[in-house]
């Protein structure tokens, strides 16, 4: 073995070898790229996002309006990329967010072993057991005042963001715990960990140091093939009115007048639904990618 | 086997109990208060009036007092009345339950006859060009937003084509069988459509697995013609997996179909538990909900029974 196969080289060797997969990183590099550059097309087109034309509303496509306008007769381009800004920070956010609390439920569980591991993989059974889209919906219809939020927090703007990414992250993270856990308590019992334990190393080290860096290719696998779930619960919950709220525009809720204006302005359901679904197909294929890359068992 | 099943239900009948009482305290941090709800319905209440009603309907009481009361009454029966509706929770909750279970028995069904043989041959034709377009095709399916594939179900065949109806059902509508099946079509469609990709892939790893095992070796190796292996030693032994995804599958559509539900205006559970919930119906939300929770861990129930039953290697002592 020389020099330049080290793992990670070669895990991107197979990868390159996955060419669905290697598309789907590309477009999700445009189309984040897109989404960020939502100031930039405002300037070129020399209009805003909340630019209302109540004379211009259901315009076909045309030079000022590449996409047409909405029911307001604000431009749907500049709408749509601006949504796209949220939901994919919605969706790399939350899946981030249910990835951290997994893993550290996971890792406590499998390191620990015993009454610790039983009571918390009792709890995550029943997590896994629960209906998830009406409990998400009862989440997200609680009233902020009477959980106890602050005012100034619970009639800010951007709440709705972040209450999405809370709630999504406190049901999501059973898949990334489960996995999580059955590595660390194989791998608990293994010479190096032995050997750091001999060293006087506290478990917290052990843990955070020898166990975390081996569950790394795991974990972010499963990260990736999540993030598209989270966009489709995202646009799911902002679909029914309860996820993001606007003017704050998202994938999900550019999508919720759409049901009514079916017969007026039937484009306008088009172009959000094959934005979330590029990018949910993109995070899918490149999760199977990434999975195909870093399986130790697929190694040759 | 035996001491296995009541382990698992009684598991899953303390989740319940513990889901009854955090989705009773949920629904309590509604916005929303039934005493304000009757003020702005009879503008002739006083303030002393709302303090005698609240005490009248116990509202009063401390939390765990109320869950107390709910959870006696329900266990004699009594399941309240519906605001919405103006009847008993269960009236309305029966037909609810029905017209689900037709829409998701039909579209799992169409699902399976589709996914299942697709996954097969699949399988069998493991890296050739129709292995590739079907499985982008199945994560076509897995990756389309639900309501959106139903939108556009709408515009294709309720405004272009205008061949179906773009929601409802046929309860209004007199005539032959097929006015009211054909409110059924789209919402089926879209089911079938959502969940075929997944039972696709499922078939198809669990197929490739099995075929990867020595015994299938074996068969071939002491002469067993090719179908023979595939459908006598292979596909029921990878049907194990797929049998227990078809339980998890029907407590997942229970209550996820509510989208879908909700764009077809179809009155089953789905919507039931969104209008509940969004219009304030707490009797019936919340009895609701513990219905599709019971559902759902029925079905995590059944998958695992099924495991047991269908794969003697796996023995649960």
């Amino acid at each position: 073995m020389n020099d330049s196969t080290t793992l990670l080289s070669l895990a991107f060797k197979r990868f390159k070898r996955h060419k669905l997969a290697l598309a789907s990183g590309l477009v999700l590099i445009v189309l984040a790229v897109l989404a960020l550059g939502a100031p930039v097309a405002e300037a070129i087109l020399g209009i805003a996002a909340d630019d209302v034309d109540l004379l211009a509303r259901f315009s076909g496509p045309s030079v000022t309006h590449p996409l047409g306008t909405d029911e307001l007769g604000r431009d749907f381009l500049i709408r749509l990329l601006y949504g796209g800004q949220v939901s994919l920070m919605v969706g790399v956010t939350a899946a981030l967010a249910a990835a951290g609390l997994g893993t550290a439920v996971g890792l406590y569980a499998g390191y620990h072993g015993g009454r610790a591991d039983a009571f918390l993989m009792r709890f995550t059974d029943g997590i896994i057991s629960l209906p998830l889209l009406p409990l998400l919906i009862v989440l997200a219809a609680l009233d902020l005042e009477k959980v106890g939020i602050p005012d100034a927090i619970a009639n800010s703007e951007n709440v709705s963001l972040y209450r999405i990414i809370l709630i999504v992250a406190l049901v999501g993270w059973t898949t990334v715990a489960r996995l999580v856990r059955g590595a660390a308590l194989s791998l608990r019992e293994r010479d190096f960990v032995l050997a750091a334990r001999s060293h006087g190393a506290s478990d917290l080290r052990i843990m955070g140091v020898h166990i975390l860096p081996n569950l790394v290719s795991p974990v972010v696998v499963a990260t990736t093939l999540s993030v598209g779930n989270v966009i489709l619960l995202e646009s799911v919950l902002s679909f029914l009115g309860l996820g993001i709220q606007p003017p704050l525009p998202s994938w999900g809720n550019l999508l919720t007048n759409a049901q009514e204006l079916i017969w007026t302005a039937p484009a306008l359901a088009v172009y959000p639904g094959t934005m979330i679904f590029i990018t949910v197909i993109a995070f899918n294929f490149l999760g199977d990618g990434l999975q195909d890359a870093l399986d130790p068992k697929a190694m040759e | 086997m035996m001491s296995y099943l009541s382990h698992r239900a009684l598991h899953s009948l303390i989740v319940l109990s513990i889901m009854s009482f955090v989705i009773y305290g949920l629904l309590g941090l509604m916005p929303g208060d039934p005493i304000d709800l009757m003020i702005s319905a009879d503008p002739k209440l006083t303030s002393e009036d709302a303090v005698r009603l609240r005490e009248l309907y116990g509202l009063d009481k401390s939390i765990m007092e109320r869950y107390g009361n709910w959870l006696g009454a329900a266990l004699s029966g009594d399941f309240g009345y519906s605001r919405l509706f103006a009847k008993p929770v269960p009236d309305v909750l029966f037909p609810a339950l029905a017209n689900t279970v037709v829409l998701i028995g039909t579209a799992i069904g169409l699902s399976l006859l589709i996914g299942l043989p697709a996954g097969l041959i699949v399988a069998l034709k493991h890296y050739s060009k129709l292995d590739y377009t079907i499985n982008l095709l199945a994560f076509s399916g897995i990756s389309m937003p639900a309501f959106w594939l139903a939108l556009l179900l709408i515009i294709l065949f309720a405004v272009t084509l205008g061949i179906l109806p773009a929601g409802g059902t046929g309860e209004l509508s007199a005539g032959g069988a097929w006015s009211k099946l054909q409110f059924l079509v789209l919402p089926v469609m879209t089911l079938t459509i959502a969940s075929v990709g997944g039972h696709t892939r499922y078939m198809r790893a669990a197929m490739l697995e099995t075929l990867r095992q020595d015994y299938i070796r074996t068969a071939k190796a002491k002469g067993a013609g090719q179908v023979r292996v595939v459908l006598v030693h292979a596909l029921r032994n990878a049907m194990i997996p797929v049998v227990t995804i078809i339980a998890l599958d029907f407590g997942f559509l229970f209550s996820g179909a509510l989208v879908t539900e909700t764009v077809f205006a179809y009155p089953g559970m789905g919507k039931l538990i969104f209008d509940s919930i969004m219009g304030n119906d707490f009797n019936l939300a919340l009895v609701a909900l513990l219905l599709a929770t019971s559902v759902t861990l029925i079905g995590n129930l059944l998958a695992d029974l099924a495991y047991a039953w269908l794969d003697p290697r796996i023995s649960y002592k």
